[in-house]
């Protein structure tokens, strides 16, 4: 499995890599092939402006990485930092930390991000803010059930009576230890991330045309899925592997670095 | 007492958490960059019609009075009006919402009915290749978002094999592509619960005294286990009603079902803001009550959870 999972990862690389060196151009239109099936031109067909899908898959993969590579990143360092003072503090700090991000909880999933995304208007830095703003939450919570669970740690507590200011003791003697929790938390998060993109900018709310994004070109497959089966399966089946992938590699830094946490 | 007590408690955690998604809800409109009125009405409009839509919004009151006004007008059921259709958002809401409410429920039923037998079976068959297929299918599966499900099912059951209508509401058959889609994630859920907690259950020591009783098999699990075993897959319902609720935005969108999730996109396409801020609004209450509930119910049906 976990061989599976690395392959198709470094297929990916290596097929964005590809695409670079080979300068496919996902945006040009070519009106005479609208809604072509594969072909040995165009290994995945042509979209409905004629573009060439396989170039618009591999730029769409480029964009929702490092949309969610940076979203992951953000969310992480607010995440943790709130959830290391919730856990450290306690008391009053931790109630009210901990009811800002119950507010945010009650939310259901991705429906917060749509509202800020709808409001903030659609553009690529909006998506990465709203995704940003209902992201922390999650890393605040297991930031804070780690961090109290590791504040009377006999190390932790040694630190202190040797008259560790509260900084140090946060990041030199407790944040360590979460390590392995947060890098398999990312993992998954980054699969998440990637979905809650494509899903904004299935609803139009994300990457905005020309530019390519899976989520859009899955809307205009829909579309056309009368006419053009092979563009949906495509899209699809890209979408299925590469969430597979990061979800299994995932599992297996969870099951390596011995980490157990309900998710 | 502890009841009494424990309920007083959730209460008042529901009534802060009501308070912060209103107060959320509320600011929604002011994150609109530069003028709402502007953005909502184009420039082409003419300042009488400005001001009147500013006016009618409270926009050009002081933030708190407007949160204020906000509230008094939600308890009275006014949501405002749609700037579009000039049609009272509640007139809108009340014939979208039972449609999503239809969709959650067969959604949900399809989650249980799927996932709990599936669960059950996969415990039954624990590390034999039934269960692993099962498990490999329900971890890898309900990981899968609702907009890849969706149109993959429209094109088998409805382009293809063309049994099931492609989209809208129109034949009674219409419901079952996006339930399913919707059902499908949380069905997995469920036989991961069911599997697991059955499992947990089976060794415990009551069901080896069932069984050296000599009851059968089948009343060993029906009666004795799976009773137990129920509780925290009422907990994981409960939890899921929310990515449900969401699922409904993209669902709804999908196969053009015409609940609120559709309406919340809509008016985001039509910039309606009063009505996307409504539709948020009720999609994030209904989650919040039905969170409530399973924990109220979840403590009062397990005896041992009810004296803590």
């Amino acid at each position: 499995m976990k061989i599976f999972a690395y392959s198709i990862l470094g297929l990916w690389l290596i097929a964005v890599l590809a695409g670079h060196l080979f300068q496919l151009n996902p945006n040009s239109i070519d009106l005479n092939v609208i809604l072509n099936n594969p072909s040995a031109n165009r290994w995945f067909g042509s979209d409905d402006l004629g573009r060439d899908i396989l170039a618009r898959i591999l730029s769409g993969v480029e964009v929702s990485f490092f949309v969610a590579l940076i979203v992951t990143v953000i969310t992480m360092s607010v995440g943790v930092f709130v959830g290391l003072l919730a856990g450290f503090y306690g008391g009053k700090v931790d109630a009210v930390l901990m009811q800002i991000t119950d507010v945010f909880l009650a939310f259901p999933g991705i429906l917060l991000a749509i509202a800020f995304a709808a409001v903030l208007g659609p553009s690529l830095t909006n998506l990465i803010m709203a995704l940003c703003l209902t992201g922390w939450v999650s890393y605040a919570r297991l930031t804070r059930g780690q961090t109290m669970s590791l504040r009377n740690r006999q190390h932790v507590l040694a630190a202190q009576s040797l008259g560790a200011n509260v900084p140090r003791l946060l990041f030199r003697h407790i944040l360590p230890l979460l390590a392995s929790v947060l890098v398999v938390e990312a993992t998954y998060s980054l699969a998440s991330v990637m979905i809650a993109e494509a899903s904004l900018s299935f609803l139009g709310l994300g990457i905005q045309a020309p530019n390519a994004s899976w989520g859009a070109m899955l809307r205009d497959a829909v579309r056309y899925m009368l006419v053009a089966p092979h563009y949906v399966l495509i899209v699809g089946g890209c979408l299925m592997s590469l969430i597979l992938a990061i979800n299994l590699s995932g599992d297996y830094l969870r099951d390596k670095l011995d980490v157990r946490t309900e998710r | 007492m502890g009841v009494c007590l424990y309920l007083i408690k959730k209460l008042s955690s529901f009534l802060t958490v009501i308070f912060g998604v209103l107060l959320l809800t509320f600011l929604l409109i002011h994150l609109v960059p530069g003028d709402p009125v502007e953005v909502m009405l184009g420039e082409s409009a003419s300042t009488a019609d400005r001001a009147a839509l500013r006016a009618d919004l409270g926009l050009n009151k002081p933030l708190i009075q407007q949160f204020g006004s906000y509230l008094s007008k939600l308890a009275r059921g006014d949501f405002g009006h749609s700037i579009h259709t000039k049609t009272p958002i509640i007139d809108l809401i009340k014939t979208r919402y039972p449609a999503t409410v239809k969709l959650a429920l067969l959604s949900l039923i399809i989650g249980l009915v799927v996932g709990v037998p599936l669960g059950i079976y996969a415990a039954l068959k624990a590390n034999h290749w039934q269960d692993f297929i099962v498990t490999i299918v329900s971890v890898r599966l309900s990981a899968m978002p609702a907009f890849w499900l969706g149109p993959m099912l429209m094109l088998i059951f409805a382009v293809w094999l063309g049994w099931l209508p492609v989209s809208g509401m129109e034949s009674s058959t219409s419901i079952i592509l996006p339930a399913v889609t919707l059902g499908f994630g949380l069905s997995a859920i469920l036989t991961r619960m069911t599997r697991t907690s059955l499992l947990e259950v089976l060794n415990d020591d009551y069901i080896r005294t069932a069984r050296a009783k000599g009851l059968s098999e089948k009343t060993v699990i029906l009666r004795h286990a799976l009773r137990a075993a129920l509780l925290p897959i009422i907990t994981i319902v409960g939890l899921q009603m929310g990515s449900l609720l969401a699922g409904t935005v993209i669902t709804e969108t999908i196969f053009s079902w015409d609940g609120i999730g559709r309406l919340l996109v809509e008016s985001i396409e039509k910039r309606d803001y009063p009505v996307t801020q409504a539709c948020v609004l009720v999609v994030a209450l209904s989650y919040v009550v039905v969170n409530l509930c399973t924990d109220v119910l979840y403590r009062l049906a397990d005896p041992r959870v009810r004296r803590v």
